[in-house]
Order: structure tokens, then sequence, then C-alpha cells
């Protein structure tokens, strides 16, 4: 992971006294709430239904230990004793009061954390698939990459006002586990025929009121001109995004408007003027960068150690998990663990200090200092050794993020809602325990197979429920929660938006109704390993239309 | 449930004036006496437009007080008054959900009278 | 308002011009975009320096063929929360080399004047009193970027390389 020089440590400590001032100045009455709020947006400081809320960055999802038990001690000492992990590898806090938080913004600033841009209307966390560095399909680790670009777009003077939020992700897999479409802007890492590495760059992705999936501008574009390229969309953005509605304000609206074409040719025109500037990515630079990336000296292991096979053999709970959890390594002998913050009952995402503590020491141990947050809101450690595997996860169990739903139905993407967020219209949270519930059954939930479940509990879809395969907004009538559902949506590199089965439900009724969706799935599919999602899209939307609303 | 910020102004029924504390975040109502309280059964409770108005625009006038002051409905049952949808019971009892160490709410938030409803689960 | 340049509050030697008044002859002035440019090679050939309030919707390029006649152009921020003026600045610093004044107008506040100046703004038309007098100390409290613009300060990537 990147580890942070003098200056990188100078400008987060500069960040925090400037905002410690504008606190101070804010709570003396000398700025506005209108002139304070995009500064504390800035710093990702919302304020939500019960307190303020602090989102605090990971770029790229990656964490070291150190940073893990800071935000241990930020849930502890400023917040409730837990947080929640979010659809954009972040961290959220829900209960942060405004005058505590230069403190704890030095605090995180002393393991290299911050919330900078995590709202507001500028470049926001950038992304990347949670296997990055480790995962075996993958071209080159684009978080050296994510990391170039998120110094680019920091405190940057010309874009940080924009005209709403911009979404940024960096893919290098021919699988795509970063959800790239829904982005404004996403970057895929190939080569080309002749064996050049370059990106392909997609714009115009978003959910929300207008889902949009993003659309190729530019096929192959050299790495050398990465930078010199985001600057050229984001200006483009910048001086032509739509500033009159909210609602029409993402770059999604000015690509569909102006046609991609068209948009296209402008990001061209402004980026050949710019683009053999002081933007032209020297390697050398490329090279430093990378160069602080702290990669582990990996031992010299073999694939299926005697150990994990007599330990999948003796307890069949330990089988069913490494079947479930564990996914390859790019080096032999070491395997990628999800650790899952999905129990029965438990709210999607969410992490007590305690569990923090413990997975950070469990990181140190086996994973060398290193924990991933994943965009389905679980946790992973990159770097276990397949011979730890029998000890790991003995631990992991006893602290609860051994529940083997990887990828499952009760592996469900929910948003906050109701329960704590100012802008929904219905809650999430409970709708969402109600379903691991149902579900509880493991024999159940393997013989369905992969099914993500994804609940959003207002039309800003943060939950990012117009891509699941079963997805679930919330929306108000009349003063009562009712669900939309919809069905056969993926955020993989074939991403397609869901399908509306029919009206809305009431809450009473929701989870009646995905047992309903998977009744009719179970006697549809054409085999056991036909999962949900292709059952969909080999018979569409009516036979579950039907047998949903047969009764309602 | 739709944010109360971008309804317009009609008022039906009973309201009250809430906002966050600026310092914590807190929640709290306009009171009578033209302050600020947490306790939800001393909010000052209007039938009328133009009362809602003024004690709208006197609320959103103390920036340092208060942020984010909105109309928000109550409903009157008897002589006790109650949060007059969902989402004002969930700011004035907290998440319907349990939270991870039960995290006990400060004893100033309104929980005399019932005012806990915690009925609204599945 | 306060107008600061270099750092100091100052006078203004510029006086705007509506778009319906005389234009003196032998003050600075600043003149509407709509105004300079139903006749602009007439006004440019005045003595006085002249400058032009530009809005933030429309195209920058549109003064390109003025620029080498302009003593000044004011580009707007209606809110500070609309960015537009941001990348007008440096389009008409970097990529059309503009080197007179460069003002900011406006809702020009204290928490902006980094992002202003590295833009490429010269001078303010600071909104408040007491952030004019803060400007000196509000620029020095930021002293690492990580990336370049035309105002010269030295990006991080190339502090790393030795520079």
């Amino acid at each position: 992971m990147y580890v942070y020089d003098d200056l990188d440590r100078t400008l987060l400590t500069e960040r925090v006294c400037e905002f410690r001032g504008q606190v101070a100045r804010r709570l003396s009455g000398e700025l506005t709430e209108e002139e304070f709020k995009p500064l504390r947006l800035m710093n990702g400081v919302y304020l939500q239904l019960h307190a303020y809320m602090l989102r605090i960055a990971i770029p790229y999802g990656t964490l070291s230990t150190a940073q893990l038990r800071m935000l241990a001690h930020i849930a502890r000492r400023y917040d409730r004793g837990y947080g929640h992990f979010t659809t954009r590898q972040n961290i959220q806090f829900h209960w942060i009061k405004l005058e505590e938080l230069p403190n704890a913004m030095a605090d995180l600033a002393s393991v290299g954390m911050h919330g900078m841009q995590t709202s507001g209307n500028n470049v926001r966390n950038i992304t990347t698939d949670q296997w990055a560095g480790v995962a075996p399909d993958e071209i080159e680790d684009p978080r050296v990459w994510a990391e170039l670009i998120r110094q680019h777009v920091t405190l940057h003077p010309e874009f940080s006002f924009m005209p709403r939020k911009f979404k940024i992700a960096v893919g290098s897999s021919s699988h795509d586990r970063a959800a790239l479409r829904i982005h404004d802007m996403a970057l895929r890492l190939h080569r080309d025929d002749a064996g050049e590495l370059g990106f392909e760059v997609m714009v115009g992705g978003g959910l929300g009121r207008t889902p949009y999936l993003a659309l190729t501008i530019k096929p192959f574009l050299n790495t050398r001109d990465v930078l010199s390229y985001v600057e050229a969309v984001l200006r483009t953005y910048n001086q032509f995004g739509r500033r009159d509605n909210i609602w029409k304000a993402r770059i999604k609206i000015l690509v569909h408007e102006l046609g991609p074409e068209a948009f296209a040719k402008e990001v061209e025109t402004e980026w050949q003027s710019i683009k053999d500037g002081a933007l032209a990515l020297d390697p050398a630079v490329v090279t430093e960068i990378g160069s602080r990336f702290r990669y582990p000296t990996y031992a010299r292991l073999d694939d299926s150690p005697p150990e994990l096979a007599q330990a999948r053999a003796a307890d069949r709970r330990f089988d069913t998990w490494v079947n479930n959890s564990v996914s390859n390594h790019k080096m032999p002998g070491y395997a990628i663990v999800t650790l899952s913050l999905k129990p029965e009952g438990g709210t999607p995402g969410d992490a007590t200090a305690e569990q923090m503590d413990a997975i950070a020491d469990l990181a140190d141990r086996y994973s060398f200092g290193e924990v991933r947050v994943g965009h389905e809101q679980n946790l992973a450690l990159p770097h276990v050794a397949q011979r730890d595997l029998p000890a790991l996860w003995q631990a992991l169990d006893a602290i609860g993020v051994a529940t083997p739903t990887v990828g499952l139905v009760s592996d469900i993407i929910a948003c906050p809602g109701l329960d704590y967020c100012s802008l929904a219209n219905a809650r999430s949270i409970p709708v969402a325990q109600e379903i691991t519930r149902r579900f509880h059954d493991l024999d159940l939930a393997r013989d369905l197979g992969r099914l993500h479940i994804n609940i959003s509990g207002c039309i800003n879809a943060c939950g990012h429920h117009h891509v699941g395969h079963i997805g679930i907004l919330g929306v108000e009538k009349n003063g009562e929660e009712f669900y939309q559902i919809t069905i056969g949506g993926r955020a993989d590199e074939e991403a397609r938006l869901g399908t509306l089965i029919g009206p809305a439900v009431p809450y009473a009724e929701v989870a009646d109704v995905v047992e309903d969706i998977v009744e009719a799935y179970l006697e549809l599919r054409v085999r056991p390993e036909e999962i949900f999602l292709e059952t969909v899209e080999r018979l569409g939307v009516e036979p579950f239309k039907e047998r949903v609303y047969a009764t309602r | 449930m739709t944010s109360p910020l971008d309804k317009k102004l009609k008022v039906k029924g009973p309201v009250l004036i809430t906002a966050n504390r600026l310092g914590d975040g807190a929640v709290i109502y306009r009171t009578n006496e033209g302050g600020w309280t947490t306790q939800f059964n001393r909010a000052a409770v209007v039938t009328t437009a133009p009362a809602a108005i003024e004690l709208l625009d006197a609320a959103v006038a103390d920036d340092v007080g208060a942020v984010g002051a909105y109309v928000a409905p109550v409903l009157l049952d008897g002589g006790k008054m109650r949060p007059g949808n969902l989402r004002e019971r969930i700011r004035l009892a907290g998440p319907t959900i349990d939270l991870p160490q039960a995290a006990a709410l400060p004893a100033e938030r309104a929980l005399s009278d019932g005012l806990m409803d915690r009925d609204v689960r599945l | 308002m306060r107008l600061v340049k270099s750092g100091q509050v100052v006078g203004d030697t510029f006086i705007r011009v509506a778009d319906d008044a005389q234009i003196p002859d032998d003050r600075p002035v600043i003149i509407p975009a709509a105004r300079l440019l139903a006749d602009a090679e007439a006004i440019l050939r005045r003595a006085a320096p002249t400058g032009v309030l530009w809005p933030n919707n429309r195209k920058v390029a549109e003064l390109a063929a003025y620029l080498d006649r302009l003593a000044l152009v004011a580009l707007d921020f209606p809110k500070f929360r609309d960015g537009r003026a941001y990348s007008q600045a440096r389009l008409l610093r970097e990529t059309y080399g503009f080197r007179g004044e460069l003002r900011a107008t406006g809702d020009v506040l204290r928490d902006q004047f980094i992002f202003l100046l590295r833009a490429g703004f010269d001078a303010f038309e600071v909104k408040k009193d007491a952030d004019a007098a803060a400007f000196a100390g509000e620029i020095a409290r930021h002293t690492v970027f990580y990336q370049p613009t035309g105002d010269g300060r030295v990006a991080a990537s190339r502090t790393r390389q030795g520079v």
C-alpha cells in the first residue's frame, strides 16, 4: 500500500489546521451555514438525522493496520463504538460532533487519513477492485494509477466547485469487480495489440434519478496521457455541466444531452491543447509513486498444503467457509480472504471498534498488515497463506466476520437509509435484516447460488439498487414506506440496469416478495448451476412479475 | 420522509420547528421563548402557516444556535404530543434498529410519554 | 468590498462602466462583455487601460483576439459554489497567455483565496473586509500542492524528483 512522504503529511496537516480555523469561525458565527456547508462537505462532514456524519476516505479501499486501529479509536473516542463501510470503499461514522471534528481529523491525519473530498462537488474517492494487486486475472496493479490520479485531483484549484460530484473508478481485470460502468469516469487498464499499456476511458455513468451506464469515449489512452485526459474531461464538465437543476448536474446528463461523440470531441479539443504540457506523465514520476507502494515479501509456498486439506476434511463448517469466502491469489500458496460484515440480523457493512481492532491484529499476523474494503461492504485480507487459513478462520469466526454467505442472497448491499440519513424516504437496514433472517438456512443460500440484493432508501441510489440482481428502492406513499422491486441488474463487465417488476409493495411485504422471487427462480431454472441472474436473462421479468403480483 | 426542506410550506394540522444543534448535531426543537430545547414536549406547536413561518424565520435567523431548521408535523393525542411521521419519530428516538452496543440515548432526549416508538419493525 | 492585490488591500484605479453610460476617455474602465464585443475595435483604441467583465457562462475563446489589448479581465463568481470561472481563468492564463490583471469578482470569500490564486487570478474583489485583511495569512497556510497550474508553484511530483 502507498506510504506517505513528508509532502503528503504536510498537505494533510495544513488541511487539518485550515479546517480547525473554519470550524471555529462557524461556531462563532463569523461564517454562516451557507458559507460553511461546502467547506465542511469538502472534508466529508454531513449533517444527518441525529448528528453529524463523518465520511473518511479509504483510497482505493486499501488500509494499513495502523489505519484500521485508528478507525477503531475514532469509533470509540468520537462516535458510538462502530463504523459503517460504504459502497464506495469509504467508512462513515454517524454520531459525530462538529466541535470535536478538528481533533478527530488531527488523529486521522497522524496515520495519513482524512475526509477530504468524500463529499462536495469535487472528485470523490477513487475506487478500484478490492483484490487489486493480488487477483490472478489482473494486468497490473491499478492502485498506482489510482494514487497518481488521486493526488492530481486532491485540492485541485480548478475542480473544487464543479456542478456536482464526480466519481472515478480504475480497473484492470477482464472481470470487472469495481463496477466501472456506474461511475462518472472509469478507466480500464489493458494492453493494445502492440502490447502497450493504456486505458479505455468511459464517461457518463451514474445511478440516481436518471441512471446511465458509462460510454466509451476513448478506446485506448496511453498511460502517459492519463492526467491530461482526466483534466480535459473535468474542465469540459466544469464549464458546461448543468448548474440549474441538481438532478441534471452530473456529467452523465451532459454526455447524453450533447451526445457521446460531440462530448468526446469537446474533450479531445481541450486535451490536444494540454496533452504535451506539464501533465504529460514522466515515467520517473510513475516509478516514484510506485516505489512507495509496499508489497509483501511473499514466502515460497505450495498451493493446497496438506494441513489445509486435512482441516477441511475434519471440519465441515471450515470447509463451507473456504468454499465461500476464500478466493484464488496470484501467488502460489496464498489466498484472498473475504470477511463478511453481513451477519444474520445485522446491519450490512457495520463493524464495531472491537472487531476493527481484532481484524487489525489478524491482518498483522496473517496478511502482512493490510486490509481491503470492498464496495459490497465486506472487508478482505489480501495476502493470507493457505496454510494459515484454519487458524485464521477460527479467529474470524470468533469475532463474527466469517458468515459464509459472501455473494449469496444474504450478502446484501444496503445504504444506511431512513434510520440515519436525512435524504432517505424509507428504511433499508431493517429490510435487509429481515431478508437475512428469512434466508438464514445456509444450505438454501448455497443452493440459490450467487444472488446480489441491493437496497437503497431513496432515489439517490447509494445502495446501487439499479444494478442489483434484485434491486429494492424505498419510496414514500402517503406517509408510508413502500418499495419498488427491480430484477436483472448487474454491475460487472456486462453491466445492465434492472427492470421494474410492478407496483411498489409495502414495508411488511418486502421479504415476502423476495421469497416469492426466489421460489419462482427455483422452479424456473433449467439446472442448479444457472444462477438467478441467468434465469432472468433467459426468461425476462414476466414469470417473476406474475408470481409476485398473483396475490397482491 | 421526503426531505422537508424540499416541501412548500403547507400547514395541515399542528406543526413544530425542528433543527440540529450546531455544535454537536443533536436534534432540537424551537420553543415559545425563542430558544431551543432537546425535549420534544417543550416544543412550540402552531397550527397556521403564518405562525409557522414566523417561528421558522426566527429559527433560521439563529444561524449559530441551529442548522437546517424546518417545519415538521406533530400529532396531538389527548393531552400528549407525538412526532407526526416516521422520520420525526426516528429523529426523536433514534434508529429503529439495535445499535451494536445498544448505545443509550442521552436522558434528555424525550423518553417520556411512550414516545419511544419501537413498534416499527417487521 | 475590498480590492486585494499582491496580498494587500489597495485602492481601485478602474471604474465600472454600466451598459448605457458614457465611457470616459482618460480613466481605466471595466466594460460589460456584450458592450465590448459590440464595438471592440473602437473601444480598444482607447489610450487609457480597458478591462472587460466577462460572464461565467460564455467561452473565453471569444475574447482571444482582444487579449493583447485588454489590461484587465474580470471573471465572475455569482455564488462561490459556481466554479466555472476557475476554468476560465486557467484558459486565459495558460492557453491564451493573458498577462494583464485577472480579477475575481462576485462572491469572493476567504476560503477560496488559494484556489483563486492558483487558477491565475491576481486581483480579488473580496466581499468581506475581514477576509480581505486575512488574505496574506490565508495564502501562507498552504505550502504543498499536488498538481501544477500556471501559477509557477512547484507541484509535489516535481519536488519529489528533486527538481
